[in-house]
């Protein structure tokens, strides 16, 4: 998916401030997991739906997901 | 005595919608100095983007602080004790990290994968209360016969609370959030509740189940007190049982009143996770959530807030805020995300959720595949004002 008007990005999870809501996995389940304590596990860090990605660190409720632009 | 109030101008509604003067006021000054339900003065942050911004900093907008405001005027005092006991284990009262203590032994029963795992028994429970109310026949309350019922049953189970005493602990519920009963008689329902649940919690103590009551006695009894496991339940019995219900019956109402919603969702099954989302955005059940205290000086809004000042959130403006969704006034089931703010935003967004998405999405399409006739009896359905959360007192349908 990576064009020249899509940059790629990289995603992280901050684990100790994650709430364990679960709207990453809703957003972008190619992209996060929980563990068995709920907490946020990325399985993808450069993913190719920038967009899903995107989403889903907009949408955090705590603030624990972010993404730089690669 | 307290007099009972009149309705705050947070939690009024037309209907469906929020009042036009709140819409003219997210669309204008985007904040205003209002008088709280319990007599005190607060600022109401409308626009969604602001409400995003409060509720995300924990730092400045504190919910433990809250209770420095002091009590509502009129009220007897308590003791340091009581008010204790109180707010033990109530996560809407507690900062990080306290809260992230407390959420964090609750978080593996609310996954997504959980949430998964129960949808077997959910759907079942669901199909069981259809077939009753095929069985009751035209016309029935679908309050009471399918909206109240399944999240109910669904709470006790996971919670480990006996089904049983569900008469009572729902009437508790009501009085406690019903804004017309005096505040004396809201806080005895709530001391109610608690000590039924103290008994749950000693049962437990002394006999784990498998539900979420024996887990969090097994795995984490050492870090909690009776006070605060007897808190953690009665606030997830609570929320359990109180909003999906409310969503599930003022839900319907929403559907039988836009046909071509109704189908789209009774239809197409691909449907319904956005259509799910866009009744939570659109109907908004929670007006406020917890209210805050600021503490420092700060701005939102344009507006000054002084440190000790309370600050509430208005969630149905917010998710009816354009810079959200175009045409936001409008329901469109087709076009639903998880954007919004009907379970909150920042550290107290809704534990619940998972769960109350999965009994939704369930819920709604098998209700109307059930029953393809269905309809509402005209001049029944009577929406439910005075009440920390919106919806329906009563919705006679026939099919």
């Amino acid at each position: 998916m990576k064009g020249d008007l899509v940059a790629g990005v990289e995603v992280h999870a901050d684990r100790d401030v994650c709430i364990g809501a679960g709207l990453c996995v809703l957003t972008a389940g190619a992209v996060f997991d929980q563990d068995d304590d709920g907490i946020v596990v990325v399985l993808d860090e450069h993913p190719a739906d920038v967009v899903a990605a995107r989403d889903a660190v907009a949408n955090c409720p705590s603030g624990a997901l972010s993404l730089t632009e690669e | 005595m307290t007099a009972p109030p009149t309705l705050p101008v947070h939690m009024q509604r037309n209907g469906f919608d929020p009042v036009p003067v709140l819409a003219e006021l997210r669309d204008g000054k985007g904040i205003e100095r209002i008088r709280t339900a319990f007599g005190m003065q607060a600022w109401l942050v409308t626009r969604f983007a602001d409400v995003r911004e409060v509720l995300s900093d924990p730092v400045r907008f504190s919910n433990a602080r809250l209770q420095e405001a002091g009590r509502p005027p009129g009220l007897p005092p308590v003791t340091p004790e009581e008010r204790a006991r109180q707010l033990a284990g109530n996560l809407l009262a507690a900062d990080p990290p306290d809260h992230t203590r407390l959420r964090r032994m609750l978080t593996p029963e609310f996954t997504v994968r959980r949430m998964r795992r129960l949808e077997p028994r959910i759907r079942e429970i669901v199909h069981e209360h259809l077939d009753a109310m095929e069985r009751h026949g035209p016309p029935a309350d679908l309050l009471a016969e399918f909206a109240l019922p399944v999240p109910s049953l669904v709470i006790c189970e996971l919670l480990g609370v006996p089904y049983a005493d569900r008469a009572a602990f729902q009437e508790r519920t009501h009085r406690q959030l019903d804004l017309r009963v005096p505040m004396e008689d809201r806080l005895e329902a709530g001391k109610e509740s608690r000590a039924y649940m103290a008994e749950l919690v000693a049962r437990a103590q002394a006999e784990p189940g498998e539900d979420m009551l024996g887990m969090l006695v097994r795995e984490h009894g050492h870090d909690l007190t009776a006070d605060e496991l007897a808190g953690i339940a009665s606030l997830l019995l609570i929320a359990g049982h109180e909003t999906t219900a409310n969503m599930l019956g003022l839900g319907t109402l929403a559907l039988l009143r836009h046909p071509a919603q109704l189908a789209i969702v009774r239809d197409e099954p691909d449907r319904v996770d956005s259509a799910v989302e866009e009744l939570l955005r659109w109907l908004t059940i929670v007006h406020t959530g917890t209210a805050k205290m600021a503490t420092v000086d700060t701005e939102i809004a344009r507006q000054p807030i002084a440190a000790g000042d309370l600050v509430m959130c208005a969630l149905p403006t917010a998710n009816r805020d354009p810079e959200l969704r175009t045409d936001p006034d409008r329901l469109d089931v087709t076009r639903g995300g998880v954007g919004h703010v009907a379970f909150g935003h920042g550290v107290h967004h809704c534990l619940g959720a998972p769960l109350a998405r999965m009994e939704m999405k369930i819920g709604f399409p098998a209700l109307l595949q059930r029953f393809p006739g269905l309809a509402e009896v005209p001049g029944t359905a009577t929406f439910r004002s005075f009440s920390i959360i919106y919806g329906l007192t009563s919705l006679q349908v026939t099919w």
